[in-house]
């Protein structure tokens, strides 16, 4: 009876143990699952601002237009319908304040209350009008055609060159300088943070006495540990005032101080991956280079490195990884300007900044929100390539041995 | 090849080296040189700011006086709430991690998953925690919401940290437990556990540091901008250190005027990473020793 009651008690324990063994498991299926879902959204949705109504004339030949179309037209790039498939006749704009060049305030009424109506008649009259208005004053017998607004495509999304989520009368999402402002503050970050990581853990592994090493470890241990919304700070306070002086720049928010600061934040990281890395080489070949005659330095760069090649490219990776994925640090330092990113003295703006900044002010499940779940999804197979290559580089690694 | 030759190359091969040296100890301590200025910065900003008020008085004049009082006890709240929840499952899938799981494709699935959530960027955790506790259940903006967040931030960590300190203790005890005819589970809880024990300790308390700096993950999920009062139930918005260092640093009506308030909310989070750090040190150096006397 005991011994059953052991048992019992064994398998509870085990299953609760299997349970909470899975919740990692069940997190990660869980983000994607829900990324995904309203990431996946924007692609069903018109992206005409909401509440608002694009309309032409029965007459006019085009009947959709893509968001892209329709911003260059209210810009004034598109001037002529045959531009966009229609007839040879210029465009001619109409926003809801124009209205008073048709009509006398008496005629519109007092609230509004003749409103509908008129817009109806202004587009009906003018056969190669297009209006934009709030939806609210499309009339229900309304005299012309609504613009249905193309969804948004995945290539237009992924290789769109703006992004203005908020813009009227049809909203911007193309997230290329966004996608290239993560890469590009990211590279500037590594070419920074490797140098300086690989030489400390060169120091560390081979070069360095017990003493200074027990005495530098816990240092970079330190740096590890400050949060990023220091290093933020930190880079508001001194580095971007510093880069503004030294370069003559309007402002010193720049992907430069961006790089900078995430370079810093890179550094741990990669000096004690690399360092562990080297410190696997079998001395053994260590002593066989000096035995020869090498001088440490030679069997340093001769042996050492080549040996723990792979060590140091999972460091450098996870780098990277460490820097695509910063949020705060780059949100206080870089001018989040959406721009394809042409110079490190420029500002620019990353993935994670545009989360941060954006989701509060988007309305729950509205395009803009989606938009920015969506780019929560770019941001998480970028970070799960990483990893994977992470993975795949030790697995190699652990085979060749 | 003659004497003075070798001699020549042997000067050669050993200026190379001394300079390749020079070079690799600079910039070692130019790191630590950019720990310092950073460390010494703010410390010697915040330091003037710091006093008892401070600590204990609400935010006046449009975040530009007063102190952060209720920043402090919101981040207490969010460390003790995401802690409660991390900890236990973590040190649990720990022990089914390296104890009790056979190998095979489930644990490297779930080793896999485990790694892949740790490289997960925070603002994805605060997209998640968003669209999960505070809008599918309906947690609202509350501490609940934040803690449940941060919790799933720091799993990784603890199931990492007690997975190396289970790994770290030799199978001869695990084997003489069980030879001894004690059950699985009592080897676990008797005799694998208490010798870990340090080191899972020490694996908490540093993500405890960790979670206190995290702003990302709580953007959308508890912390509130400028809230005069403590919370009274796990449902309610909290102000968070790093979050209200962000605000005043960046968005605040005056930010000239509240950057001394800025240096402060710095200090004391530099404070905390400092103190956890120490801690964790001497936590590990203190159990070592103990370790050695048995």
């Amino acid at each position: 009876m005991k011994r059953y009651f052991h048992n019992f008690g064994e398998r509870v324990i085990e299953g609760v143990l299997t349970i909470s063994g899975t919740v990692t498991s069940l997190t990660v299926l869980l983000i994607v699952f829900f990324l995904f879902k309203e990431g996946l959204g924007i692609f069903n949705q018109s992206p005409v601002a909401e509440g608002s109504a694009i309309v032409v004339n029965n007459q006019n030949p085009v009947k959709e237009l893509s968001a892209k179309e329709l911003k260059e037209i209210f810009d004034q790039n598109i001037t002529n319908w045959k531009q966009v498939g229609g007839q040879d006749a210029p465009i001619k704009l109409f926003r809801i304040d124009d209205i008073t060049d048709y009509y006398t305030e008496e005629q519109i009424g007092k609230d509004f209350e003749y409103l509908p109506q008129r817009l109806s008649e202004v587009v009906a009259k003018e056969p190669t009008i297009v209006a934009f208005f709030p939806e609210q004053y499309l009339a229900k017998d309304f005299q012309g055609h609504r613009i249905n607004l193309e969804n948004i495509s995945v290539s237009e999304f992924l290789g769109g060159t703006e992004w203005y989520p908020t813009i009227q009368p049809a909203v911007q999402m193309g997230v290329l300088p966004l996608i290239l402002g993560t890469l590009w503050v990211s590279l500037g970050a590594i070419l920074i943070a490797l140098p300086l990581g690989l030489a400390t853990s060169i120091y560390l592994a081979e070069i360095a006495d017990k003493r200074v090493r027990n005495l530098l470890k816990p240092v970079i241990e330190l740096l590890a540990g400050i949060p990023s919304v220091v290093y933020g700070f930190f880079g508001l306070v001194v580095i971007v005032p510093l880069i503004q002086d030294l370069f003559g720049l309007p402002v010193g928010e720049t992907a430069l101080a961006g790089s900078i600061i995430l370079g810093i934040m890179a550094l741990p990281t990669i000096i004690s991956v690399s360092e562990d890395a080297m410190r696997t080489t079998p001395r053994a070949m260590k002593e066989a280079s000096l035995a020869l005659g090498a001088t440490k330095w030679q069997t340093i760069y001769k042996v050492v490195v080549p040996y723990s090649m792979s060590g140091i490219s999972t460091a450098a990776i996870l780098g990277i990884g460490r820097a695509i994925g910063e949020t705060m640090a780059v949100l206080m330092v870089t001018g989040n300007a959406s721009v394809i990113p042409h110079t490190f003295l420029a500002p620019v703006r990353t993935i994670p900044a545009t989360i941060a900044a954006e989701l509060g002010e988007a309305p729950q499940g509205g395009m803009h929100y989606q938009a920015l779940f969506a780019l929560g999804c770019i941001l998480f197979l970028m970070t799960l390539i990483i990893n994977l290559s992470v993975d795949f580089v030790s697995a190699k690694r652990k085979a060749n041995r | 090849m003659s004497f003075s030759q070798n001699q020549s190359i042997n000067n050669s091969k050993r200026l190379a080296q001394s300079v390749a040296f020079t070079i690799f100890k600079l910039l070692s301590f130019l790191v630590v040189a950019i720990l310092i200025v950073i460390l010494g910065f703010i410390l010697v900003n915040g330091a003037s700011v710091i006093s008892w008020e401070f600590l204990t008085e609400m935010p006046k004049e449009g975040m530009t006086a007063g102190g952060i009082f209720p920043a402090i006890v919101g981040t207490l709240c969010l460390v003790a709430g995401s802690m409660l929840f991390a900890f236990p499952i973590g040190v649990l899938s720990g022990i089914y991690i390296n104890e009790y799981s056979k190998d095979g494709w489930f644990k490297r699935f779930i080793k896999l998953m485990t790694n892949n959530l740790a490289g997960i960027p925070s603002i994805v955790f605060g997209l998640f925690g968003m669209a999960l506790f505070v809008n599918r259940f309906g947690f609202g903006d509350s501490i609940l919401a934040g803690s449940l967040t941060l919790g799933l931030l720091a799993l990784p960590v603890v199931i990492r940290t007690t997975e190396e300190s289970l790994k770290a203790i030799d199978k001869s005890f695990r084997i003489g437990s069980l030879a001894l005819g004690a059950t699985k589970w009592q080897t676990t809880s008797r005799v694998v556990l208490p010798m870990a024990f340090p080191n899972i300790i020490t694996g908490l308390i540093l993500s405890v540091g960790r979670v206190s700096g995290e702003t990302a993950p709580i953007l959308f999920t508890v912390a509130a901008y400028f809230l005069p009062k403590l919370p009274t139930s796990i449902f309610d918005q909290v102000m968070a250190l790093p979050y209200h260092l962000y605000v005043i640093s960046t968005s605040g009506t005056n930010i000239e005027a509240s950057r001394s308030m800025a240096y402060g909310t710095a200090f004391i989070l530099i404070l905390i990473v400092l103190i956890v750090n120490l801690l964790a040190n001497w936590l590990r150096r203190y159990f070592s020793k103990k370790v050695k006397m048995q």
